[in-house]
């Protein structure tokens, strides 16, 4: 059967997990093995390690943790953060990635979505798509923003949205910029869209500030999965009470 | 240090990807794993796992490259236990519509097709096994718990259906598992799916240690 799959998000740098997580009987919040297998053991169906570190000397750090996490926890992982080019891909896949999340370089440069996709296949390349709708005209859609919602870039959200699924993207991470930090829920209208424009998955993200927002992200938005960072990290819900949530609602979900 | 009773398995490694979960998993259940295109190794060791991952062509094709492909053969046909994972598992069936100008191992006679229309394709996601052949030992202990995960864009179909060991619903009925003699063969990824993929790997553990032994 169709699952919808639920993906928490953890924010790393120097191979740290820095949003800070408040499970009680955590011996070390910031490790993100420890975590990781505290997400699967709650019932996680993946994860996504963004790695926000800006100096390239701890990246070396990042590549380790990959590794750690690759042979400690056996759920699927994606990576994302930093990969500019098909050796930076290479580089988190053979530690241990399962897919790796490109965002600013693929804007810049389309044809890195088809190089990694063409060495590891379509299943492996994840494209995020940060979205800001235009305020100008409400009919105008949304527009591509880079850099954690700081720079436009004129591009139109849809038509990114099917190129980088053209130039071999197996799933999208789309973002919308208005919502993130808000808890007011997904941007639905920006989810349906993009799930009805292209034919890979479509993970929701940016705004969930409770539990059924990640219902309404399937249910209303069509999304193919549901990503969400806060109300994970800081103890207020735990994924397998999202799980139920969503299951209550009429969803299908793997059961924690 | 290795255990002396830990059974030594192959993983074939031709150049594809990342094996470390796979060999960790092995590792977690009793196996001195090795990641290896050893010809002698693959002789010697108690059990064989054949990952793939990517398109059919290019697996084979890695594979030839490797000097693997009779070794992987020669596996089959000594009889040890044998598992095939995703498109290593594809890889034994006869060919595939991926590329239909490649020849696979012919292990399992059939053909791998593409997952018929309607739901997203590829599948990437959890997907829970209806389990036909329950005294399978590679599956046994598994009850409702059997939740695993895929990804893939097509799926075996063999010549003979009593091969088939497991099956999903998605849009359509899909095989997930087949056996064939001492081959086990997975479209789903056992390294990726926590307790229940674990146990199965835990099981192809066993399998090899009883397979030693009795020789």
């Amino acid at each position: 059967m169709k699952t919808a799959r639920v993906i928490p998000c953890l924010d790393v740098t120097a191979g740290r997990v820095v949003k800070g997580t408040n499970f009680v009987d955590l011996r070390d919040a910031g490790d993100p093995v420890e975590l990781a297998a505290r997400y699967d053991l709650e019932g996680a169906d993946e994860l996504v390690f963004l790695d926000i570190t800006a100096s390239s000397d701890n990246r070396q750090t990042t590549v380790e943790m990959v590794r750690s996490v690759a042979e400690q926890v056996y759920i699927p992982f994606t990576v994302g953060g930093g990969i500019r080019t098909l050796e930076d891909a290479r580089t988190m896949l053979q530690a241990g990635a399962d897919k790796v999340s490109v965002n600013t370089a693929a804007v810049e440069r389309p044809q890195l979505i088809s190089e990694i996709s063409a060495v590891f296949g379509n299943q492996c390349v994840v494209c995020a798509v940060d979205a800001k709708r235009r305020t100008d005209n409400l009919e105008d859609g949304w527009e591509v923003y880079l850099h954690g919602g700081r720079t436009p870039t004129g591009i139109d959200v849809v038509e990114w949205a099917t190129r980088a699924v053209e130039s071999g993207a197996g799933e999208l991470l789309l973002t919308s910029m208005d919502r993130d930090g808000t808890r007011e829920g997904f941007d639905i209208e920006l989810t349906q869209t993009i799930a009805n424009a292209v034919n890979v998955p479509v993970i929701a993200s940016g705004g969930v500030g409770t539990l059924n927002h990640l219902a309404d992200g399937v249910q209303r938005g069509g999304a193919d999965a549901v990503l969400a960072a806060s109300i994970f990290h800081f103890g207020e819900f735990t994924v397998a009470e999202a799980k139920t949530v969503m299951a209550d609602a009429g969803i299908a979900v793997r059961p924690a | 240090m290795t255990d002396e009773r830990a059974p030594l398995i192959a993983v074939l490694d031709y150049g594809i990807g990342n094996l470390h979960s796979a060999q960790k998993a092995l590792e977690k259940g009793g196996a001195d794993a090795r990641l290896t295109r050893d010809t002698g190794l693959i002789a010697d060791a108690a059990g064989v796992v054949l990952p793939g991952v990517g398109a059919f062509g290019a697996c084979m094709d890695a594979l030839r490259s490797a000097g693997l492909e009779e070794p992987a053969c020669d596996a089959v046909a000594s009889g040890r236990p044998f598992l095939g994972i995703c498109v290593g598992m594809q890889m034994l069936f006869t060919a595939s519509h991926e590329n239909p100008a490649v020849a696979g191992l012919d292990v399992i006679p059939g053909i791998v097709t593409w997952i018929p229309p309607g739901p997203k394709i590829p599948q990437m996601q959890w997907n829970r096994l209806d389990i036909m052949m329950p005294d399978d030992p590679m599956l046994k202990g598994l009850g409702d718990d059997a939740w695993l995960y895929f990804v893939h864009s097509l799926h075996g179909v063999p010549n003979d259906p009593s091969v088939v060991a497991a099956t999903i619903e998605y849009g359509t009925t899909l095989n997930a598992a087949f056996r064939l003699d001492n081959v086990f063969a997975a479209q789903f990824h056992p390294e990726k799916s926590s307790r229940p993929g674990l146990a199965i790997l835990a099981n192809f553990v066993q399998n090899c240690t009883g397979a030693r032994e009795s020789r």
